[in-house]
């Protein structure tokens, strides 16, 4: 598989995004945060589904949750549902090793916005984000002058994570 | 000094040890944390020996929960693969269907293959870091 090198990392700054991580995983929290700090996206990290709804109901708000499926206490799939059921209309994109094709479904039924397989990587937040449409929220000559391949030669592109 | 940083660090992916995830938590250093990788590699190693421990002292009661080995086995492969340990990860993956099948003696034995790569990993990626 071709990985994708990102000449210039964007920074999102400007969008003003927010984003909540959950995962019971130190090692992803660090990742995902990291990844979500080099884009200029401010994020809070809950290390499992009570606590994200908790989060929520504290009355913080978030435009995008990546939402891990095994967790303690409260899971992935119970969490979003719970979510969805207060009326919470963020993104939740589900992040999670699991890929066969009926967890996958249940994850989505869930009330997912969107799917993406773990390890995450920028190239694959970048691809969630696109698919989200926050592009929308950017103004366009930041995301222009961003991705104009003039600018990004070495650019590979991996046709399992394109980035538009 | 750069070459030889270099070097090691070839050697680690040309020998299987490292694949393209952790050239993925590099690319995420930065001035900020010009140590980001170190720090993940830390939490990794502290992390894991923690599931090695309950996985070592759930063999040795000699009692196969394989629903349970399966689930610290799925949280190890999860934060391995996360950081980019290749032959960990393989032997994660080995062991999780030596459960599936219910077989102890496979368990047993991948699980101390596991247990030497992760110690060589360790000292690898110590050895790295140092000179880096």
């Amino acid at each position: 598989m071709t990985r994708e090198i990102v000449n210039e990392i964007p920074n999102l700054a400007e969008s003003m995004l927010t984003a909540l991580v959950v995962d019971d995983d130190f090692v992803n929290q660090s990742i995902h945060h990291k990844i979500l700090d080099r884009l200029g996206i401010k994020n809070d990290v809950v290390s499992n589904g009570k606590e994200a709804v908790d989060v929520h109901c504290s009355g913080r708000n978030y435009d995008l949750i990546l939402m891990d499926m095994d967790m303690p206490v409260v899971n992935g799939i119970q969490a979003t549902k719970k979510l969805r059921e207060m009326g919470i209309e963020s993104k939740i994109a589900g992040v999670t090793t699991r890929a066969n094709e009926v967890e996958k479904k249940e994850f989505m039924e869930a009330g997912l916005n969107e799917f993406q397989e773990k390890p995450l990587t920028i190239s694959k937040l970048l691809s969630i984000l696109h698919k989200l449409d926050f592009y929308a929220k950017t103004s366009a000559g930041l995301f222009n002058q961003r991705w104009d391949k003039a600018n990004c030669p070495k650019v590979r592109v991996d046709p399992d994570n394109l980035i538009h | 000094m750069q070459r030889q940083v270099a070097l090691i660090k070839q050697s680690l992916f040309d020998q299987g040890y490292l694949d393209e995830q952790f050239m993925e938590l590099e690319e995420l250093q930065d001035d900020a944390n010009p140590n980001f990788v170190e720090e993940v590699a830390a939490l990794y190693f502290k992390d894991s020996a923690r599931l090695i421990n309950n996985i070592d002292q759930a063999l040795e009661r000699g009692s196969f929960d394989f629903n349970r080995l399966d689930s610290y086995m799925h949280q190890f492969k999860g934060s391995s693969t996360s950081i980019g340990a290749s032959k960990v990860k393989t032997e994660c993956t080995m062991f999780r269907e030596y459960c599936r099948a219910g077989n102890a003696e496979g368990c047993l034995r991948t699980f101390q293959q596991l247990k030497k790569e992760h110690a060589t990993l360790r000292k690898k990626l110590e050895h790295y870091f140092q000179a880096s």
